[in-house]
């Protein structure tokens, strides 16, 4: 590979996406001892901020925007990175290593980097465009939230993963009655054994959340806002006029079985979609994601890409998407890395965590093909471990309120150790002594 | 504003006005403060915010939560007796002064 850093050329590294990742890369070319202009762009108005905490502790009114912020302007401007607001990429021309700007401007890249997230799944049903319908995604999003919620009675949460399942906790505990759709037959389905999502399912139960799960939705049942002047003639959204493209707002949410769920304000999580239309667009392989090998590189030389947006190859083949803090600094590390011509593989194992009420859950490893599942730990105490095997060998732990086992698991898995089912079953037993 | 100075690890030493209410991890995070790396934006679930608080300071600090001190377990720099979780410090007008140093590493 080109060692680009080399070339002196006055062409900027230019990072698309202004998010965890994009700042990442920025701070590791840096790190890194690349000396030319580093251009990010970002379509939100934001400096890059801390997304986890919008669904948890910001929607709970624990702190202010600015608390988010994980670079200021002036901490950017010091380390020569130059943050570009509120503009999208049209297109890149990889031949002239050109972008086309939302603003019609163009600019030539020595390298780049795809660190362009990903967006809400829209809810594909009748009624889901009504105002005080709302995915979770964006700073905007949840101070669009926030303001329904203040007035809000009828919560309805579609979708009982983490985002759903962290702002129904939220909701919850400001009073607001709350039920949760998940069209599965347990919560958090996807990631989860089932031990987990029933000491879920009865911890939001328990803070008198409505679970309904097998629950299919249909429609968002759409009417006037109370006080939507209507009467007058006049077509407000609401109370504050911010009603959706006919100032219809939901009233509730059908299911499949007929019934309907009042709802002044719905909120759905039912996953995210990689932004990777710009490098569909330029010709560079996706499947559902930007491929990249365990280096953040792409095929193309000069384009790295990292976070939510890839779709990382692995060494058998398969695909692996993951969509977490963790894996949007190791790419972009790796992805600064490549653009300097280096090679610095992303190969720990990945966590997660969701906050729920005081519950926080840990994950660590991909649990996907489990055979045997250990519980560690007393689930009725709120405070337990899920140890997931495969013909014997530990692939990754749920903790809840185990942070112990859960920093432990990193190690065991990253170092390949493997504590028996029954070592791990055993409360007594130490785990940390297997990695003496 | 509550002034805290950050010794960052190669030992320059930032002063950073932290708002009240907010973290030592926020301030430094958004000042830029090099050493802090707080990936997981204040939940404590990374411990890469390690900081060391000056012993003259430790007593004023609320004591770490049974969270904090477990995440304590694993940094990677050096656990000492004055090590805390700069996400987990709350910038209040008795912290007007206070002086961390941050580890060589935190991940």
């Amino acid at each position: 590979m080109t060692e680009l850093a080399a070339l002196g050329t006055e062409e900027p590294m230019v990072i698309v996406g202004a998010g965890q990742s994009g700042l990442q890369v920025a701070e590791s070319l840096r790190a890194g001892g690349y000396e030319g202009r580093v251009v990010m762009l970002g379509e939100e108005p934001h400096p890059p901020y801390h997304r986890p905490p919008l669904s948890k502790a910001y929607l709970a009114g624990e702190a202010e925007a600015a608390q988010l912020t994980i670079r200021g302007p002036d901490a950017l401007a010091r380390k020569r990175i130059e943050l570009r607001t509120g503009v999208a990429v049209a297109a890149i021309d990889r031949d002239a290593r050109e972008l086309a700007l939302s603003d019609g401007s163009r600019l030539r890249y020595a390298g780049l980097a795809l660190t362009t997230g990903a967006r809400v799944r829209r809810l594909p049903l009748p009624g889901a465009d009504c105002g005080n319908v709302f995915g979770l995604r964006t700073l905007d999003d949840v101070h669009a939230i926030a303001q329904r919620l203040v007035d809000a009675r009828d919560v309805v949460v579609i979708g009982g993963g983490f985002i759903g399942l962290e702002f129904a906790a939220v909701a919850a505990k400001q009073g607001k009655r709350v039920t949760v759709l998940e069209a599965a037959e347990r919560l958090m389905a996807r990631v989860v054994a089932p031990p987990v999502s029933a000491f879920y399912v009865d911890l939001h139960r328990r803070h008198g959340v409505v679970v309904e799960l097998g629950c299919v939705v249909s429609e968002i049942v759409a009417g006037d806002a109370p006080g939507s002047g209507r009467e007058g003639g006049i077509r407000h959204g609401g109370p504050d006029g911010d009603g959706g493209p006919d100032g219809r707002f939901a009233t509730g949410v059908r299911t499949a079985d007929g019934r309907e769920h009042p709802a002044d304000l719905v909120v759905y999580g039912i996953g995210v979609v990689p932004n990777d239309q710009l490098a569909v667009a330029a010709g560079l392989a996706c499947d559902h994601g930007v491929i990249v090998d365990d280096c953040g590189r792409t095929a193309d030389p000069r384009v790295v890409a990292s976070g939510d947006c890839t779709a990382r190859r692995l060494a058998d083949g398969r695909l692996l998407r993951l969509e977490s803090v963790q894996n949007a600094v190791e790419q972009g590390k790796s992805a600064a890395a490549a653009l300097l011509g280096k090679e610095r593989p992303f190969v720990a194992s990945p966590w997660f965590w969701s906050d729920q009420y005081v519950a926080k859950l840990q994950m660590v490893g991909l649990s996907a093909g489990y055979d045997e599942v250990i519980t560690r730990g007393d689930p009725d105490e709120g405070r337990f471990s899920v140890f997931y095997y495969a013909a014997g060998r530990l692939l990754a732990i749920d903790s809840i309120n185990q942070p112990q086992d859960h920093m432990t698991g990193r190690k065991l898995l990253d170092r390949g150790v493997s504590p028996t089912p029954a070592q791990a079953a055993d409360s007594q037993f130490v785990l940390p002594s297997l990695l003496k | 504003m509550v002034m805290v100075s950050f010794v960052e690890p190669g030992g320059a030493e930032q002063q950073i006005d932290v708002p009240e209410g907010w973290s030592l991890m926020q301030g430094a995070m958004s000042n830029g403060v090099e050493g802090i790396e707080g990936e997981c934006g204040g939940s404590c679930a990374c411990a890469t915010c390690h900081c060391y608080v000056d012993d003259a300071w430790l007593e004023k600090l609320p004591a770490a939560a049974e969270n904090e001190l477990a995440m304590l377990e694993n940094v990677v720099a050096e656990r000492r007796p004055n090590s805390r979780l700069a996400c987990q410090i709350k910038a209040g007008a008795a912290l007007d002064g206070l002086r961390v140093e941050l580890p060589e590493a935190q991940s």
